[in-house]
């Protein structure tokens, strides 16, 4: 039986060897339980490091163009990959 | 001029840049202890016993007053009250009247404990941190309100204390819709002694840290908004006399510290691109702050406003 594990990656730009700055795991196997706030380091310096590791990316945020008269807005982190691992776990 | 010690200009251009000050230790012992016992006592964690209920229980016989939204806040608490004395400290009330102005408006105010595992153990709940979120609602004023956040007692790391992100108070997002963001790079935890205040932008991303600890965490978070103009109501005569723009790019050395160098420092967490547009909009919140429509710092507005029709 497989569980999912989801890395999600926030980069400083589009680019997957650009730097993190922010992060989440989910862990479907329920070995681990990650919330808000429970680490101060990324995993990885880069996303490209996490496809170094095994990780495979499933999802990468769109570029979208600005909307006129909303040019400056500032909102939701950017960058967004996300990224799973398959595990085999005991039924 | 208030006889009231009013932020200097780097205080403000701090608060401009980041969302938040912290003043540790300032209020004394006497009303920590007033307050906690205001407070009352929480009763022990029973197995079976909801959290829910207990925290209920507590709310309701808490000697903190329920006040509907819109009053006055210097009407809101009884004189001699713990929080009344706090609010009337000098360096607290000039930090208020420095950030949201004259005469401020009584929002609302939350008692937020936060349990220690045994209570989670026995209510039969999980115990974790709260998701990141930004209070309220979607606020795309220029105008802003003040939370404050006081911790009555010290805070340890184990004990969780209020994380927040600096400089994430001027992003327009909907309350918990980035509640998928666990760590962000630069994220502080409110790790403090007794007495301490965090005066927080109303748009900066917070949420309360997983208590790890044997005992309850206890919090008190005031909003209140402005009633008149929060322009030129710190200490403007600490601002520096304009010099024109400072060099950008290339440059030599380290710069003085300056309101400009203050604005223009990034968070650790900031992207590239919208990295600069964090520095525009703190250059259009400098702006409301000091009432100085043609204020720029390292000409990014100036060159967006250029637009060759002379």
């Amino acid at each position: 039986m497989q569980r999912q594990t989801v890395l999600v990656l926030y980069l400083s730009n589009s680019a997957l060897d650009s730097a993190v700055v922010g992060w989440s795991r989910y862990d479907g196997t329920g070995e681990t339980r990650h919330m808000a706030g429970d680490a101060e380091e990324p995993p990885y310096r880069t996303g490209l490091d996490a496809l170094k590791d095994g990780w495979r990316l499933f999802q990468a945020s769109q570029l979208l163009p600005h909307q006129r008269g909303a040019e400056f807005d500032v909102s939701y982190l950017k960058y967004e990959f996300w990224f799973e691992q398959l595990s085999e776990v005991s039924a | 001029m208030s006889d009231l010690p009013l932020l200097h200009a780097h205080d403000m251009a701090t608060f401009a840049a980041r969302g938040f000050l912290r003043m540790d230790g300032v209020v004394p012992d006497a009303i920590n202890a007033q307050f906690m016992d205001e407070v009352g006592e929480i009763e022990p964690p029973e197995p079976g016993r909801k959290l829910r209920r207990t925290y209920g229980e507590l709310l309701a016989k808490a000697g903190i007053p329920e006040v509907g939204a819109g009053v006055p806040l210097a009407r809101t608490y009884a004189q001699g009250s713990a929080i009344a004395r706090m609010l009337e400290l000098p360096a607290v009330a000039g930090a208020i009247r420095s950030l949201v102005g004259e005469d401020p408006t009584f929002d609302h105010h939350f008692l937020h404990v936060t349990f220690p595992p045994a209570y989670h153990a026995a209510s039969g709940g999980e115990n974790v941190s709260q998701h990141t979120h930004q209070d309220s609602t979607i606020d795309p004023r220029q105008a802003f309100d003040l939370q404050i956040m006081y911790y009555p007692h010290a805070v340890t790391r184990p004990m969780g204390g209020t994380r927040f992100v600096p400089g994430t108070h001027l992003r327009k997002v909907s309350e918990a819709a980035l509640g998928r963001y666990q760590n962000i790079r630069g994220q502080q935890h409110m790790v403090c002694e007794a007495g301490t205040l965090l005066f927080l932008h109303s748009g900066v991303w917070h949420g309360g840290g997983v208590n790890l600890s044997d005992r309850t965490r206890t919090m008190f978070k005031i909003r209140m908004n402005p009633s008149r103009s929060q322009a030129r109501m710190f200490d403007t005569s600490t601002l520096e006399q304009p010099t024109g723009q400072r060099p950008i790019f290339y440059l030599k050395g380290a710069q003085p510290r300056t309101v400009e160098q203050i604005l223009m420092t990034p968070e650790p967490w900031f992207e590239d691109d919208t990295g600069r547009l964090e520095f525009v909009n703190r250059v259009k919140f400098w702006r409301y702050l000091t009432g100085d429509a043609t204020y720029d710092a390292d000409y990014w507005l100036t060159r967006l406003e250029n637009l060759a029709t002379a």
